[in-house]
């Protein structure tokens, strides 16, 4: 123990044989060690375009397999054994019925849970294990909340295989995303405005109402946006739940059922015959359409409304 | 009163530099204070759904999954080596899901986590700043694309390009479904590393080229290993992820439980069978259709399990800069 301590602090005793002993062995090689750290950067470089590269070229297979399909009497048609006459209508509006049905069920849920965490929980036990849960829950496969949707929603409330059922599942599904996008952007309100409002005499939940929640509220709208996207492109939990392969009609109502975009592209990829595949490859044209718009939605209120303090 | 509901007249948009316009309201307090209270009930309401959530999904499993192995016993169930619910000759050794789920997962990872690893090296040391804006919304925009998109890529692009490289492939194998769920990870590893290689200081990388080091030597052998708790919490988090994938396994990897290492056969994982087992017409109550739960049971533990141990290694090797 002592040994190697009193060593260092002696200063060494033939500095020069060693050195020069080292000093014959050491090769910067920088030469090599350049050329090395080029491979690496293109390597690095590489990588980072494999990703590029397979988006376009998924855009286009995509494409070029569904363009020729994608008609204004395919948005409009119903689904058929005939490819040519084939339509996703009924899709589609199942989606469009989804996608409001979700956003109004994990909306507030989602807004009240972050409100409640940032802005009244104080740094509680039941605050951490809220929190430690969400996380958890954001890891769970989406196959699981099918399963939880199936179980609680189609059989126990006796929703049957219905779009609210397919709403809730979906809900519960994005509540994590929403409730973590909604934390960090009321996070990033100031302290400062809040203590302006108690200066005025308003209660906290005035605070909040009138001063955090409207400057959160781009931040929260952009989370929420992104949050249902996913839930629109999701096909999983909704196969559990019950999501029909043949739909001939128009839902009309929340307890009807129901087909969405993603589950009706699976089932034209399930078909044997390979004009149905045309068929799906058009309707993911639509799909990614919807997400793009919504993205697109989502990107322009965060440039558009954020505020930096 | 009055003041309040003049208040409530304008909810979303409220404009910010006014606030001032509106008079605070110094009547009602107690009745203010009293919708105080019920506010944060309602609140706390909210946030116990999440609770209740991971509540139910438990109570869910572990209700249904007891009534399966009242039938099957757990050992049956976790070492048997035979699946075939649906068949005359029921046999319910998971096994065989596993495998397919493994081995899936398994290869995306290889494909993803070097992959993702260099890009994320890429975007946080070497990229310019124009073009790590324009390269990360790419790569965003990877993660967002819907799976079943990518099933569908998978089963008419990727398989025929394997089939026409390995002729003996076939049609539906696990193969084409573990490369295009690799693609599908990368964005996953490649953010979250990042996120843990962006937050190591710029001083140690200073400290390391004062040093006589080389960028490629910063990179691998400084900002890397400081940077390794995010790197390998992003890592075990993909591979949850892959796990727990289903539309692409269910679209391109098969229908078929058979025990096999190789990924040019057909394989069923986990949760391409919970997919197509409920599909078909499972009737409530019946073993089969308790299948579904069973599985779905051990899915969610292994990817909880995974998804705990990638935030306890977040938390306990976290090197913390000032």
């Amino acid at each position: 123990m002592s040994m190697p301590e009193r060593s260092e602090e002696r200063p060494p005793e033939r500095p020069h044989p060693a050195v020069q002993r080292d000093a014959s062995r050491f090769a910067p090689r920088l030469r090599q060690r350049a050329r090395f750290g080029t491979l690496f950067h293109g390597a690095t470089f590489a990588a980072t375009v494999v990703g590029v590269v397979v988006l376009v070229v998924l855009l286009y297979d995509v494409i070029t397999d569904g363009v020729r399909h994608l008609s204004w009497d395919f948005l409009k048609g119903f689904p058929s054994r005939l490819p040519a006459r084939a339509g996703i209508l009924p899709a589609l509006v199942g989606s469009v019925w989804t996608l409001v049905l979700t956003a109004v069920i994990a909306f507030p849920l989602g807004v009240g849970t972050a409100i409640w965490l940032e802005e009244y929980a104080p740094a509680s036990r039941w605050k951490k294990i809220v929190e430690t849960n969400i996380s958890n829950l954001a890891g769970v496969p989406s196959i699981v909340y099918g399963i939880l949707g199936l179980a609680v929603f189609v059989r126990y409330m006796v929703m049957g295989r219905s779009i609210l059922a397919a709403a809730m599942t979906l809900a519960l599904l994005i509540l994590p995303v929403i409730i973590i996008a909604s934390q960090e952007a009321i996070r990033a309100v100031p302290g400062s405005i809040r203590l302006g409002a108690y200066a005025l005499g308003a209660t906290r939940w005035e605070a909040i109402r009138y001063h955090v929640f409207p400057l959160a509220l781009p931040g929260i709208l952009t989370g929420t946006i992104l949050a249902l996207s996913r839930a629109v492109g999701e096909a999983a939990p909704l196969i559990v739940v019950g999501a029909l392969a043949f739909v001939p009609f128009v839902p009309t109502g929340p307890l009807d059922q129901f087909t969405v975009l993603p589950i009706q592209i699976f089932n034209w990829i399930n078909e044997a015959k390979v004009e149905f595949h045309y068929l799906a490859a058009a309707a993911i044209l639509v799909l990614l359409a919807v997400l793009l718009t919504m993205n697109a939605a989502a990107i322009l209120l965060r440039n558009r409304y954020s505020r930096r303090f | 009163m009055g003041g309040s509901s003049s208040r409530t007249a304008d909810p979303g948009a409220v404009p910010r530099r006014q606030g001032q316009e509106r008079t605070p309201d110094p009547g009602g307090l107690s009745r203010r204070h009293r919708r105080e209270r019920w506010i944060g009930a309602l609140l706390i309401l909210c946030s116990a759904v999440s609770i209740l959530t991971t509540v139910g999904i438990v109570a869910v499993l572990l209700y249904e999954s007891l009534g399966f192995f009242r039938e099957i016993s757990p050992i049956t169930f976790l070492t048997g080596t035979e699946w075939s619910p649906q068949y005359t000759s029921r046999q319910y050794g998971v096994l065989p899901l596993v495998t397919g789920s493994v081995v899936i997962a398994f290869i995306a990872a290889a494909i993803a986590l070097p992959i993702g690893l260099l890009a994320a090296i890429y975007l946080s040391e070497y990229a310019h700043e124009r073009a790590r804006r324009v390269l990360k919304p790419v790569l965003e925009i990877l993660a967002g694309i819907p799976t079943v998109v990518y099933g569908y890529f998978a089963l008419t692009f990727v398989t025929p390009i394997l089939r026409s490289i390995w002729p003996g492939t076939e049609f539906f194998n696990g193969l084409s479904a573990a490369v295009v769920m690799g693609i599908m990870i990368v964005p996953m590893v490649s953010s979250l590393s990042e996120d843990a290689m962006s937050a190591v200081p710029r001083a140690l990388r200073e400290g390391a080229y004062a040093l006589g080091a080389t960028k490629y030597e910063v990179a691998t052998r400084t900002v890397v290993p400081a940077a390794l708790s995010g790197i390998i919490a992003s890592f075990i988090l993909a591979i949850s992820r892959a796990i727990g994938e289903t539309m692409i396994v269910t679209i391109a990897a098969g229908a078929q439980a058979k025990l096999t290492l190789n990924p040019l056969e057909s394989m069923q994982t986990m949760t391409a069978y919970i997919a197509q087992t409920s599909m078909g017409e499972a009737s409530q109550g019946s073993v089969e259709y308790r299948t579904i739960f069973a599985v779905g049971l051990l899915l969610f533990a292994i990817t909880l399990l995974m998804n705990i141990i990638s935030g306890f290694v977040l938390r306990r090797f976290r090197e913390v800069y000032e």
